[in-house]
C-alpha cells in the first residue's frame, strides 16, 4: 500500500478554535478553549503541559473517542480537509486506523490480554482491508520487523504479557501504523517505560515516522522527551494554548512567563556543585543488606526472588544519598527493608549505633521514630477518612505526646511545609497532589526523625509542583540537619539533590559514589547506558531565557 | 519552627475551593431509587413484623376443626368466650387446621425477618474478625482460608439435618446452620480488603509512625471493609431468609407450631391443587421480601462500590 501522501505542503490535521465543555460541576467550564494549531506531513508536534491543562482532551477529540460527559461545542479538526467533528461514526470508524491511529500510554491495558499480538493486529486489516489471510499475516510479520521486533513469527503468536513493556508498546505502534495513516497520534506513550526503554521507542517513533512522512501529535508532561523528539511544540495551560513555535525557539526563548517558569523548573541534569563535608555522625549504615522472596503456597514449589543483594550505603547528618534505577532494579525494596516495612532476610542496618535489622516488631517500635518514609502516590499516602491534623499528629500521640502537644506542633510543622495551619481540620481529598506531599512530609517531620526516605516522592507531581518540593525538601534538611536517602528514577531529580549517588540494577549496587562524580564520568556500563538515555540530556534547560 | 517562610503559604480559600465529593457517597447511595424501593418495602416488613398483634390477627397458632380449608374472603362465624356469635373475614382463608392464613403469615414475617437480620449481623461479625486476622497475620492465612474452604463445602440444609438431630429444631438451629456456610464468603471478602489496603502507603505510614496493630485495624483497615460488608449483608439476609424457608418447608427447621412462611408452605403443599391460597399468600411475602432486599443491595453496589462509581 505505497499511497499518494497528498500535497507535501498542506497541513495534515488543523485543528481551529476547538472548545470543549466539561460537564457541570468540574473545576473549570471548559476543558479546551479555542486552541488553534496545525500538524504538517513529516512532522513531530509536541502537545506539552502539566497534568489538567487538556491535552489528552484534544488527543481524544481528534480520534473521536472523546467521553460523553464531554462536548465539543466549537471549531474544527480538519484531517486532511475532513473536518472530524461533523464526521458520522460510521466515517470515523474508517478513519481509525487507515488515515490516523493513536497509541496509549499504557500498552498492558490498551492490549487485549486474551488475544496474541498477531490476531489483535490482524483484526485491524481484517477490518479495513480486503486482503487474504495469507496477505494478512504477511503484512503483520513485515511491520513487526518494521518496529524491530525480534523473531516477528514468535511475536505473533505471543500474549502481551508474555512480552515486556517495550515490546507490547512496539506492538501498539504496528498496530497504528500497519495501515500507513498520515497522522500518528502518541498520547504518553513512553510515561510507564524505563528510560532506556523509553529512548528505544522515542528513536523508534522518530525514525518510522520520517520514513513515510506521518505527522505525529505527540502528548507529553516531559521536556526532556520534547527536547529529544519535537520539531514544533504547543505549551497548553488550563485548556488554553499558551504558546506555538519551533522547538529551538520554545526552549531556549520562551516568549511566556508561564513556559519560561515551566521550562525553568525541569531540573538539570549537570548536579550542582555542593561540597559535602562528611563531617556529621553516620545516621545509616547498611551492611550488605539483601532481601529475597520466597513465594509458596501448599501445593506450589517455591519460588525465589532476589530483590535486593549485598546493599552496602552508609548516610551522615545533613546528607542527601539517592538511590538510582529503573523498575525492577530493588531501589524500593531497600528503602522499605530500612524503614522495616518489610523484613530484611540477609545483611544488618546500623541505625547509629543500634542493629535494628534483626529487632523484633516490640523492641523496633521506639526506633520507628527515627526513620520516616514519604510515599510516592500523594493520593493514596494519606487516610482519606481522617483529617490531615489527625495524620499528622497520629505518630506523636502513639509515642505518648498529649493531643495539644501534637497539634501545637503540627501547627508550627504546617508553617515549615508552607500550608496554612488551618489545613489541619479537612480532609486530603480537598487538597492537590504537591500540597498532599507536603502534609506528608509534614506527618514525616512530626516524629523528629533522624533519617528521611523519600520514596520517588516528586515522581507523580507535575515539574513546577515537583521543583517546590525538591526545594522544600533541601532545605529541611539543611535546616534541621537530616539525613536523607532519596530513591528516584529520575536521573534530573537525582542530580539536583543528592549529594551522593548509588546506582542499583538487578537488585545490585552497580555504582556508589559522590554525584558530581558519578555524573560527571560514569564508569559502570549500566550507568553510562543509563544516562545516555535520558531524554533531552544535551539540553540545559537552566539556560531558557527571555525572548 | 520558624515563621520566615510566607511566600508561599496555601491560603485555606484555595483549599476550601476544592469541593467535598466523598462525604457524598452514603447520601448518593440513600437517594438511590433501588435503595428508595427496598428500603421502603423492607420498612413495611419491618413494621409488619412488629405491629403484627395489631393488624386485625388473631391467635396464628388457635385450630378451628369447624373452619377447615375455607377459600379467602370467607366470612368465619365463631363465638367468643361469653357465647355470643361474632363474624370475621378470613381474607387469605384457613388452611387444613382451620387456623387463620393471614395471622400466620403476619406472624411468620417476625421469623424471616429475625432470621435474615440475625444471621447477616452473626455472619458479619464472626467474618469481618476471622477476616481481619486472615488478612493482616500472614501466617494464619492459609489455616484459615482452607478451614474457610472446609466451611464453604458444607451445605446448609444437610447441616441443619444434622444439627436437628443432635439438639432439636428451633430458631437457634436454624440460624447457626445458615450462619456456619455465610461466614466463609463474609471472611474471603473481608481478607480481600485487607490485602489490598494494607499495601496502601498510608496504611505503611500510619506503621512507620509507630501505631500498634490494633489501632491500626481498627482506625485505618476496618473503615475500609464497612461500604463492601454492607452489601454483602444484604444479600447474606436475603440468603437466609430463603434458606430459612426452605428449611421450614421440608420440616427440619422452625418448629409447625410457630409460624414461618416455610412450614406454612409445607403444610399448604398437600392440598395445593384444591386450596392453593395456602401456598400462594407466604410464597408472595417471601418473593417480596427477598426481592426487595436484593434491590436494596444491588442499589448500595452501585453507589458504594469505588469500582462502579469511577464510571463518568
Amino acid at each position: 500500500m505505497s499511497e499518494n501522501k497528498g500535497d507535501k505542503t498542506k497541513p495534515i490535521l488543523e485543528v481551529r478554535n476547538l472548545t470543549v465543555a466539561l460537564p457541570k460541576g468540574a473545576d473549570r467550564a471548559l476543558a479546551v478553549e479555542k486552541v488553534s494549531f496545525t500538524v504538517n506531513p513529516g512532522e513531530i508536534v509536541c502537545l506539552v503541559g502539566e497534568s489538567g491543562s487538556g491535552k489528552s482532551v484534544i488527543a481524544f477529540t481528534v480520534m473521536g473517542l472523546l467521553a460523553k460527559a464531554l462536548k465539543p461545542t466549537s471549531g474544527e479538526i480538519l484531517l486532511e480537509g475532513e473536518n472530524i467533528l461533523a464526521a458520522s461514526e460510521d466515517r470515523l470508524r474508517q478513519l481509525r486506523c487507515t488515515r490516523m491511529s493513536m497509541i496509549f500510554q499504557e500498552p498492558m491495558t490498551a492490549l487485549n490480554p486474551v488475544m496474541t499480538c498477531g490476531e489483535q493486529i490482524d483484526e485491524v486489516l481484517e477490518t479495513h482491508t480486503k486482503l487474504d489471510a495469507a496477505a494478512r499475516k504477511a503484512k503483520i510479520i513485515a511491520i513487526l520487523t518494521r518496529v524491530k521486533l525480534p523473531e516477528p513469527e514468535r511475536i505473533y503468536a505471543s500474549f502481551p504479557h508474555q512480552l515486556s513493556g517495550g515490546q507490547r508498546q512496539r506492538i501498539m505502534i504496528a498496530m497504528a501504523l500497519v495501515l500507513d495513516p498520515v497522522l500518528l497520534i502518541a498520547d504518553e506513550p513512553t510515561t510507564a517505560l524505563d528510560v532506556t526503554t523509553q529512548a528505544e521507542i522515542l528513536k523508534l517513533i522518530a525514525e518510522l515516522q520520517a520514513g513515510q512522512g506521518t505527522g505525529v501529535l505527540f502528548i507529553t508532561h516531559d521536556f526532556g522527551v520534547v527536547a529529544e523528539i519535537a520539531h514544533r511544540v504547543a505549551v497548553l495551560r488550563w485548556g488554553e494554548l499558551v504558546e506555538m513555535g519551533q522547538t529551538e525557539q520554545i526552549l531556549a526563548r520562551p516568549a511566556q512567563d508561564y513556559t519560561r517558569m515551566l521550562i525553568s523548573s525541569v531540573p538539570s541534569i549537570v548536579p550542582a556543585h555542593r561540597g559535602v563535608r562528611r563531617e556529621g555522625e553516620t545516621v545509616l549504615r547498611t551492611d550488605k543488606l539483601g532481601k529475597t522472596y520466597v513465594s509458596k503456597g501448599f501445593f506450589q514449589k517455591g519460588r525465589t526472588v532476589k530483590a535486593a543483594t549485598e546493599v552496602d550505603l552508609d548516610i551522615r547528618r545533613g546528607e542527601t544519598l539517592g538511590i538510582v534505577g529503573e523498575s525492577g532494579s530493588g531501589k524500593s525494596t531497600v528503602a522499605r527493608c530500612i524503614a522495616r516495612l518489610i523484613d530484611p532476610t540477609e545483611g544488618k542496618i546500623y541505625l547509629g549505633d543500634t542493629e535494628i535489622a534483626t529487632l523484633s516488631a516490640g523492641k523496633l517500635r521506639p526506633h520507628r521514630r527515627k526513620v520516616q518514609i514519604v510515599f510516592q502516590d500523594p493520593y493514596r499516602s494519606l487516610n482519606p477518612r481522617m483529617t490531615v491534623g489527625d495524620s499528622v499528629i497520629e505518630g506523636p500521640m502513639n509515642f505518648g505526646l498529649g493531643r495539644k502537644e501534637a497539634l501545637a506542633r503540627a501547627r508550627a510543622l504546617m508553617e515549615t511545609v508552607r500550608l496554612d495551619p488551618n489545613a489541619l481540620d479537612r480532609y486530603p481529598h480537598q487538597f492537590s497532589g504537591g500540597q498532599r506531599q507536603r502534609i506528608c512530609i509534614a506527618r514525616a517531620l512530626a516524629m523528629e526523625p533522624e533519617l528521611l526516605i523519600a520514596d520517588e516522592a516528586v515522581s507523580a507531581l507535575d515539574v513546577s509542583v515537583q521543583k517546590q518540593v525538591l526545594e522544600l525538601l533541601d532545605e529541611i534538611r539543611q535546616r534541621l540537619k537530616l539525613a536523607v536517602l532519596f530513591i528516584t528514577h529520575d536521573l534530573r531529580v537525582a542530580a539536583q539533590i543528592c549529594d551522593f549517588v548509588a546506582v542499583m540494577s538487578q537488585g545490585r549496587v552497580v555504582e556508589y559514589g559522590a554525584a558530581e562524580q558519578v555524573f560527571g564520568a560514569p564508569r559502570h556500563e549500566y550507568t553510562k547506558a543509563l544516562f545516555a538515555a535520558a531524554p533531552g540530556r544535551n539540553w540545559d534547560f537552566t539556560k531558557a531565557s527571555a525572548a | 519552627m520558624s515563621a520566615t517562610l510566607p511566600d508561599a503559604i496555601v491560603d485555606s480559600a484555595a483549599i476550601a475551593a476544592a469541593t467535598s465529593r466523598r462525604r457524598s457517597v452514603w447520601a448518593l447511595a440513600i437517594r438511590n431509587p433501588s435503595v428508595i424501593f427496598g428500603g421502603v418495602i423492607l420498612l413495611l416488613m419491618l413494621l409488619i413484623a412488629i405491629l403484627a398483634p395489631y393488624l386485625g390477627t388473631v391467635d396464628p397458632t388457635r385450630i378451628d376443626p369447624a373452619m377447615r380449608n375455607k377459600k379467602p374472603d370467607t366470612v368465619l362465624t365463631y363465638r367468643l368466650d361469653d357465647g355470643t356469635p361474632a363474624h370475621r373475614t378470613a381474607i387469605m382463608g384457613t388452611d387444613s387446621l382451620g387456623r387463620d392464613v393471614y395471622s400466620r403469615v403476619i406472624y411468620g414475617t417476625r421469623v424471616s425477618l429475625t432470621v435474615g437480620i440475625s444471621v447477616a449481623i452473626i455472619a458479619v461479625a464472626l467474618g469481618l474478625v476471622i477476616g481481619l486476622v486472615a488478612g493482616y497475620v500472614r501466617w494464619a492465612d492459609g489455616i484459615i482460608m482452607r478451614i474457610m474452604d472446609g466451611l464453604m463445602a458444607i451445605p446448609p440444609i444437610l447441616l441443619a439435618i444434622a444439627l436437628v438431630s443432635i439438639w432439636r429444631a428451633g430458631l437457634v438451629t436454624v440460624i447457626f446452620a445458615i450462619v456456619v456456610p455465610e461466614v466463609p464468603r463474609v471472611v474471603r471478602l473481608v481478607r480481600s480488603v485487607v490485602l489490598t489496603v494494607r499495601e496502601e502507603p498510608y496504611v505503611e505510614g500510619a506503621i512507620s509512625v509507630g501505631t500498634p496493630t490494633i489501632t491500626l485495624m481498627w482506625r485505618h483497615i476496618l473503615p475500609n471493609t464497612v461500604a463492601p460488608l454492607i452489601v454483602q449483608a444484604t444479600f447474606t439476609a436475603a440468603a437466609a431468609i430463603i434458606i430459612e424457608a426452605i428449611l421450614s418447608f421440608l420440616g427440619i427447621g422452625i418448629p409447625p407450631e410457630t409460624p414461618s412462611w416455610g412450614n406454612i408452605m409445607a403444610e399448604g403443599r398437600t392440598l395445593f391443587r384444591v386450596f392453593p391460597h395456602n401456598i400462594m399468600y407466604p410464597g408472595i411475602f417471601l418473593a417480596f421480601a427477598v426481592l426487595a432486599i436484593n434491590i436494596m443491595g444491588d442499589g448500595l453496589r452501585d453507589t458504594l462500590d469505588p469500582k462502579m462509581s469511577k464510571k463518568v
